[in-house]
């Protein structure tokens, strides 16, 4: 197992737990816009790292066509920034249009009494 | 639901001023003709095709060109705004500069949110909020990067940027959205020289 080998390994897995903690916070979290928290940006960081990482994988052996199916894969990371942010922000302007108040401390306390 | 969809709403923060009609709308005017969009266009498009295809012999090539000078002939002066080349080398430069440290601020924040996703008591760290602030950028670019850059942070997204440069913004909690617009700004604006 080579150096480049492991650097991979530890990027996918921190890709994985980039993503589990986006579908954790996506449970946990108490409303809309607070969910898309996790939802749009763990998301973002977890498939960079674990994009990254299967880059780093295929350059092991180094030919025209493992560098060709890398730079595809930077490629896909290079959109998914580009987009992420963009359907996040859509989403979070479908719901302050439609009117949605979002969660607050107070607004907490006032549930309670 | 209690919440009204009407536009004065209170809790709708959506600055529904800033279509007000006190400056007056100035139609743009018309671009004088550069073939630099197109330039620029033409090889994006054949960059892509080179990369995507893998195969560099002639047929395949010439088919690439054909199909980028289609698409460039339809559609090239949608991906550059400028007309000539003056100054943009450096705003790319300085971009490509700004992105290893939004990467790694992009980490920092990261590392904030997953701290906060699993603690135990996450309910009473957590205090969202929107709020509003005027940045004094003025480039549309300048102020697009910015507004992606605050959604790409964790803790932060642009809920929505005015005509003007009014950005609404949620945070997460007290910490995320305390340094908005602060840095960051200054960065950005570092890359159009404002």
């Amino acid at each position: 197992m080579s150096l480049l080998d492991i650097i991979a390994t530890a990027m996918i897995a921190l890709g994985l737990f980039f993503f589990l903690g986006g579908a954790i916070g996506i449970l946990r979290f108490p409303d809309f816009y607070s969910r898309l928290h996790p939802a749009g940006k763990l998301d973002t960081m977890g498939q960079f790292t674990a994009l990254s990482g299967i880059a780093l994988y295929l350059l092991n052996d180094l030919s025209l066509g493992s560098v060709l199916t890398a730079l595809k894969i930077l490629l896909i990371v290079v959109f998914v920034f580009i987009t992420s942010p963009t359907a996040t922000h859509a989403i979070v302007d479908a719901g302050v249009r439609a009117g949605m108040t979002p969660w607050t401390k107070e607004t907490r306390e006032e549930g309670r009494r | 639901m209690s919440a009204n969809t009407k536009p004065d709403n209170p809790n709708n923060p959506i600055d529904y001023q800033a279509y007000s009609p006190f400056k007056p709308f100035e139609p743009p005017t018309p671009p004088e003709r550069s073939p630099l969009p197109y330039f620029f266009t033409f090889c994006v498009c054949m960059i892509t095709w080179l990369v995507l295809s893998g195969k560099f012999d002639l047929f395949h090539i010439s088919l690439g060109v054909v199909s980028s000078a289609i698409v460039t002939y339809t559609s090239g002066d949608m991906l550059l705004r400028a007309r000539r080349l003056k100054g943009l080398p450096g705003n790319w430069l300085r971009f490509i500069a700004y992105v290893p440290w939004l990467l790694f601020e992009i980490f920092r924040a990261n590392m904030h949110v997953m701290r906060l996703v699993f603690h135990p008591r996450m309910m009473d760290l957590i205090d969202p909020r929107m709020f509003r602030f005027q940045s004094r950028l003025e480039d549309e670019t300048a102020r697009f990067i910015f507004a992606n850059s605050i959604t790409l942070t964790p803790g932060t997204i642009t809920v929505y940027v005015s005509i003007f440069g009014k950005y609404t913004v949620h945070a997460i909690d007290k910490a995320s959205g305390q340094g908005l617009p602060g840095e960051m700004e200054d960065r950005v604006g570092a890359i159009f020289g404002e």
